[in-house]
């Protein structure tokens, strides 16, 4: 049970991710590696910050923040100097490799002892149900604190998903959809394009830097590996996304997102628990997302070339 | 004297130059015109005519002289600020929207095309309605589909709604980049009525770049024809009205045994001279 809650609290967390990498690569088609970057200075950030005594709050916001640069300057990089976006991705987070071990003093940081946003939902959960010490779902006693975590992640996470659907109904959310869909378009009638991929880029790093900042929060610590191929991982959520719901409608687009991610998580942990070697995850997630993104047309491609016997003869 | 418009003055623009692929695209085009106007630009591929409506829209910036629009010198502007007073349709009716997007959203894009990226609600209530009622005018139907996503309806359709979103806004300049070209006759027929009519409502500047002969005649008060990035022929007021399509065909004649005259005159040259 204990498992089964931690795994769907972890989906949560980076769903947030996921989101951004929808972003990114679904409304821009663009492959935006700054995201392993950015998750790793949002962890950072946060990290340093919580060890220093912020309060988790204000340490989550400037996790975010954190990441937010991290895409403008990708966004700037990409759409001021004309460097290939995937190029631009990688010399942010390359450079970030240096600036997230100065954030952190070092390769990693722990957060143990300080007051996490978890901690205080923890505190929160004992507050408002006095003797959950002892809780019991289904049968098996579960810690307090996983419930306060998965708690927390199902109060931020479906605001987060609120704003960034009611955000994609603004002008500026149309502006960004349309430059992604048809920048010819998007010109024509007034949109600045590169003003609109600059503020997408920073709109899904800041989410991803959130989503980093969390992750740290959760954990207990932040890493200087910690970005290393996220990229992949939200890649990975938001294909099991769309796969099982299909892409109709922003919203339910968002939602398929989330719902990917956690749905993917679960099935890492059933990996786990089913006794796969846990160093051999990301190599099973790159095959995943590799799988997932040549298998449809392959087999379009065989069903095209094996014509119905009745199309023959007619 | 009626306002001017639109003024352009002594645009030239070269493709790849210095290279072999160097084209003179644009070769000293002047061109005034008033509030109003309708003008109809002819030409054979590679005229300029294209490239001439891509300079006004700023889809790249002219190596040498002016453009001015609305009294504004937008020479340097680029092609999204020069938006917020042009409108644009063009050739292929899948350019001019966002294929994943619905009806209703497109259209909402298109209203905000003076003040684009606010933080508003782009498709409050009232807009949906305003938006119903003008895609209702259409006549096709569509305003049943506004939640449909745009790529779902058909090229005429399409192209109907395109010239409906680059009107949205009353622009100061309307540009028709062969905008029928790539509809089958139905759709280009209706699209061209629909040209017409919200052209004369809205009393809009104007400038068609057409390879239909038949066209040029039908549409606009004055036409132009280009060869080889300058303005070869034109025709505006009385003539325009009497123009016909013998006329626009002979004209293409005469050009044409110019030029065949001029590469005589160059091979008698190179046989004399090198």
């Amino acid at each position: 049970m204990n498992l089964l809650i931690g795994a769907v609290t972890m989906g949560l967390i980076l769903s947030l991710l996921a989101l951004g990498v929808f972003l990114t690569y679904r409304i821009f088609g663009l492959l935006d590696i700054t995201t392993d970057g950015s998750f790793g200075v949002g962890a950072a950030t946060a990290a340093a910050l919580l060890a220093h005594g912020w309060p988790p709050a204000a340490a989550t916001a400037v996790g975010a923040w954190a990441g937010a640069m991290a895409g403008l300057v990708t966004g700037l990089v990409h759409t001021r100097f004309g460097v290939n976006a995937l190029l631009a991705g990688i010399l942010t987070t390359t450079a970030l490799y240096s600036g997230n071990l100065y954030i952190m003093g070092g390769g990693d940081r722990s957060v143990a002892g300080a007051t996490t946003l978890f901690s205080r939902a923890e505190q929160v959960l004992a507050w408002l149900a006095p003797g959950t010490e002892t809780l019991v779902l289904f049968g098996t006693p579960v810690v307090p604190r996983s419930v306060a975590a998965l708690g927390l992640m199902m109060l931020i996470v479906p605001v987060v998903a609120w704003v960034l659907a009611m955000f994609f109904h603004t002008g500026l959310g149309l502006a960004l959809r349309a430059t992604g869909d048809n920048p010819q378009m998007a010109r024509a009638l007034g949109v600045s394009v590169s003003g609109a991929i600059v503020v997408g880029l920073v709109t899904a790093n800041g989410l991803i830097g959130l989503s980093g900042a969390l992750f740290a929060e959760y954990q207990g610590f932040a890493n200087i590996q910690m970005g290393l191929g996220m990229i992949v991982t939200g890649l990975a959520s938001v294909i099991v996304g769309e796969t099982l719901f299909g892409r109709r409608g922003i919203a339910s687009r968002i939602a398929a997102v989330i719902v990917g991610t956690v749905l993917f998580r679960l099935l890492i942990a059933g990996a786990v628990r089913a006794g796969v070697d846990p160093n051999a995850l990301k190599l099973l997630t790159a095959l995943f997302v590799f799988l997932a993104l040549v298998l449809p047309e392959a087999v379009r491609r065989r069903l095209r070339r094996a014509p119905a016997p009745e199309a023959l003869r007619g | 004297m009626a306002e001017v418009m639109l003024e352009v003055a002594g645009l030239r623009h070269t493709f790849h130059p210095g290279t072999p692929a160097e084209m003179r695209a644009l070769q000293g085009i002047n061109l005034s015109l008033e509030r109003g106007a309708f003008l109809v630009v002819l030409g054979t591929n590679g005229s300029g005519k294209s490239t001439l409506l891509n300079a006004v829209a700023g889809s790249f910036l002219a190596h040498h002289g002016s453009i001015r629009l609305a009294g504004e010198d937008i020479t340097r502007w680029p092609e999204h600020r020069r938006a917020t007073l042009i409108g644009r349709v063009f050739q292929n009716p899948f350019s001019g929207t966002a294929p994943t997007m619905t009806v209703a959203e497109n259209l909402a894009l298109a209203a905000h095309r003076t003040r684009q990226g606010g933080l508003g609600r782009a498709l409050g209530r009232l807009r949906r309605r305003e938006i119903a009622a003008q895609v209702e005018r259409l006549g096709a139907g569509l305003e049943h589909r506004l939640d449909a996503p745009i790529g779902l309806l058909s090229g005429g359709q399409r192209q109907a709604l395109t010239l409906l979103m680059a009107t949205y806004e009353r622009p100061r300049l309307l540009l028709l980049d062969e905008h029928t070209a790539a509809l089958d006759p139905k759709s280009a027929e209706q699209v061209l009525r629909l040209t017409q009519e919200i052209v004369s409502r809205l009393r809009l500047t104007t400038l068609m770049v057409t390879h239909s002969l038949p066209q040029a005649v039908r549409l606009g008060d004055r036409a132009l024809m280009m060869h080889r990035g300058r303005v070869a022929h034109e025709w505006s007021g009385i003539q325009k009205r009497r123009l016909r399509v013998d006329d626009l065909l002979t004209t293409f004649d005469e050009l044409r045994s110019a030029e065949l005259l001029d590469a005589s005159a160059a091979a008698m040259l190179e046989r004399n001279y090198v």
